[in-house]
């Protein structure tokens, strides 16, 4: 909500002639864009994160070879053909072409990702803007939940729950969502208590505004910068949960969904003959979770307070 | 200079006529933390405010101007502050008012313009949006009318293009503006009394007699009654008829506003009124600042506050508070709390 407001007033401000720019230079979410543009690390980032959702999206388009389909007739034990003009990353224990294996886990990658961010960071939004703004008795209940979740290291608590609700691609997402749930309530709770000793909302408060409507309309909104920023953070945490879970052979039972993780655990017992099918999986998770990292760092200075001019 | 000792204070700005519109009565706010003494932030203020009349409040940061204004619109935070005494608005009292009834009477009875103009208006929301918000809450105004009342209003506190200007964002708006702004909101409603604490603190010099001009023209002209919180005596001499001088948490003096400046008689006043620089003093006179920080007060109990600070102190400054009393001969409207205190030819 904030954010597309924040980019409207961007345009606004952009296609009125009023002023001169440093009157209008106090916009927060304007600000962190014009230094977003200029910091490379960023942009790095940025690029990153595009190429890892467009090979997502249209990997049918890109990927050589459907990863399922297995070739067994090129693969002799312990002899796997190599990076070859057909197969330009060679071929995996089963046969299959590497390349659209990996092509086709940026898919698995963003799904868990996505979606277990989406559903964690909700929920999580939703018990921190209660605690928030109820205050009292409200907020040290959702705290003290909270607290009891967060002291519970969060890849023990997703093996943990992934076990307990079987293997599939479901309880990953599930797990990942519930470790999500309290960084954000903490985060969104903590930030709403420092907007609410905020000017603006004594201000709304002197003018007889409700309660309810101070909250709702002036305090969250101007609570999510942090919130956003974690966002972007926490899906590089994502997809290594999910890779990891994967590793542990906690992800999906078929054996022939490319996810990256389950990827780097079957080259386990081939490291010593077939080590570049280890490095192609392990590279495009560094490379995504580097992408969202560097973004998600960026955007926090861009963001901070403390750095503006 | 005799006094009888434990006099009751005499309460200023009363007997102008009419039944006051705002009357606070031994008011104290005290903020008490774990671990720290409690601080007495206002210590027994009482003041009249008659309906339409114009006073001003002026002291040093920290001298309890502002939390007086909070703690009489209940704005202050409930954990670790105590209140006490009576702000009476109309005859109702503030201080036992339900929370939803004050509400009611914010922004509609009594509004507030803050200090800070950067910061007290909503960064994500337009200020067409915050300032309908106010005309929905108060005169059930929506859509059409609403947006068209918030444009009437933007126009009359000098805000031109009214009409693009509702779609702005805070950050798009000068200082000036963003305080223009803040002043129709909180005279969206026609209020009765415009609390503006420390309204021009934070503009530049030309700016903020802009907005005092609009002040002048929007409220004291329209018989708004105004309480205007400010450090700046020079503000104070333009708009006020009557002001009260602070001084760590009391009232120290209180007059009608030519006696104040013809015959100020606290020495703290005659100390403000030195450190100001003025355009008629020949170069080089330097400033006279008062000696000592607010922090070196004696409390109210033990005697006179100003008394470690203060030029004029004798040996009865200390160990009996001064009970704040017109001097003999002067003004029954002009009170001071001292014991010692500045002569007419003084200035």
């Amino acid at each position: 909500m904030s954010l597309s407001q924040g980019v409207e007033a961007v345009e606004s401000a952009d296609s009125s002639a009023a002023g001169p720019p440093e009157e209008a230079a106090g916009g927060l979410w304007r600000d962190a864009f014009r230094r977003l543009r200029h910091n490379p690390t960023a942009i790095l980032g940025a690029a990153l994160v595009t190429i890892f959702v467009l090979v997502a999206i249209f990997a049918p388009l890109l990927a050589p070879y459907d990863p399922k389909v297995a070739d067994l007739s090129q693969i002799r034990p312990g002899d796997f053909p190599g990076p070859s003009r057909e197969h330009l990353l060679g071929l995996d224990s089963q046969g299959r072409d590497e390349l659209s294996r990996i092509i086709y886990g940026a898919r698995y990658s963003l799904l868990i990702g996505v979606v277990s961010l989406a559903v964690g960071a909700t929920l999580g939004v939703i018990l921190g803007l209660i605690a928030g703004a109820f205050g009292g008795w409200v907020d040290s209940l959702v705290m003290r939940l909270v607290d009891i979740m967060l002291s519970i290291p969060g890849l023990l608590l997703a093996i943990g729950i992934a076990a307990l609700l079987g293997r599939s691609l479901k309880s990953v997402m599930i797990a990942i969502a519930v470790v999500n749930v309290p960084v954000f309530a903490r985060l969104l709770r903590g930030s709403m208590l420092a907007q609410r000793r905020s000017d603006y909302a004594l201000a709304a408060r002197s003018l007889g505004v409700t309660r309810s409507r101070i909250v709702l309309q002036h305090v969250f909104p101007n609570s999510l910068g942090p919130v956003i920023v974690q966002a972007t953070l926490a899906l590089a945490t994502a997809i290594i949960d999910a890779a990891g879970l994967a590793f542990l052979g906690l992800g999906s039972p078929d054996p022939s969904i490319p996810e990256w993780g389950r990827m780097l655990a079957e080259t386990n017992s081939l490291l010593a003959t077939e080590p570049l099918l280890a490095l192609w999986p392990g590279l495009a998770i560094v490379l995504s979770v580097l992408g969202f990292y560097l973004l998600g760092e960026a955007l926090r200075e861009a963001l901070d307070p403390k750095l503006r001019r | 200079m005799t006094r009888v000792q434990e006099q009751v204070d005499a309460i200023p700005g009363r007997g102008q006529g009419a039944a006051p519109l705002l009357e606070v009565r031994d008011l104290r706010v005290t903020f008490k933390s774990r671990g720290r003494r409690p601080v007495k932030a206002v210590d027994g203020v009482s003041l009249d405010v008659a309906p339409g009349a114009t006073v001003g409040i002026v002291g040093e940061s920290g001298s309890g101007k502002s939390v007086t204004s909070l703690a009489a619109l209940g704005l202050l935070g409930k954990r670790g502050v105590e209140i006490s005494g009576s702000v009476k608005f109309d005859g109702d009292d503030l201080l036992n008012m339900p929370e939803d009834e004050l509400r009611a009477v914010r922004g509609k009875e009594i509004a507030m313009v803050f200090q800070d103009p950067m910061s007290s208006l909503n960064p994500v929301l337009t200020i067409g949006r915050q300032i309908t918000e106010i005309l929905e809450r108060h005169r059930g105004l929506k859509g059409q009318d609403a947006r068209d009342q918030a444009a009437e209003l933007l126009l009359s506190v000098g805000i031109g293009d009214a009409v693009r200007r509702l779609k702005s964002f805070p950050h798009q708006l000068s200082g000036g503006m963003r305080q223009r702004v803040m002043i129709a909101m909180a005279l969206a409603c026609q209020p009765r009394l415009l609390i503006a604490d420390e309204p021009t603190t934070a503009l530049d010099v030309t700016i903020s007699a802009q907005i005092l001009e609009l002040l002048r023209s929007l409220v004291v002209d329209s018989q708004t009654a105004l309480v205007l919180i400010t450090h700046d005596l020079g503000v104070v001499a333009g708009l006020c008829d009557q002001v009260h001088v602070m001084y760590s948490g009391r009232i120290v003096e209180s007059a009608p506003r030519r006696a104040l400046f013809a015959n100020p008689q606290h020495p703290y006043t005659t100390g403000l009124l030195a450190s100001v620089p003025r355009l008629d003093q020949p170069r080089g006179v330097p400033l006279l600042p008062i000696p000592g920080s607010p922090s070196d007060t004696l409390p109210w109990v033990d005697g006179c506050a100003f008394a470690p600070r203060c030029t004029r102190r004798v040996p009865e400054s200390v160990g009996c508070p001064p009970a704040l009393l017109p001097l003999e001969g002067s003004e029954p409207s002009h009170l001071v709390r001292c014991v010692n205190p500045v002569p007419e030819d003084h200035t």
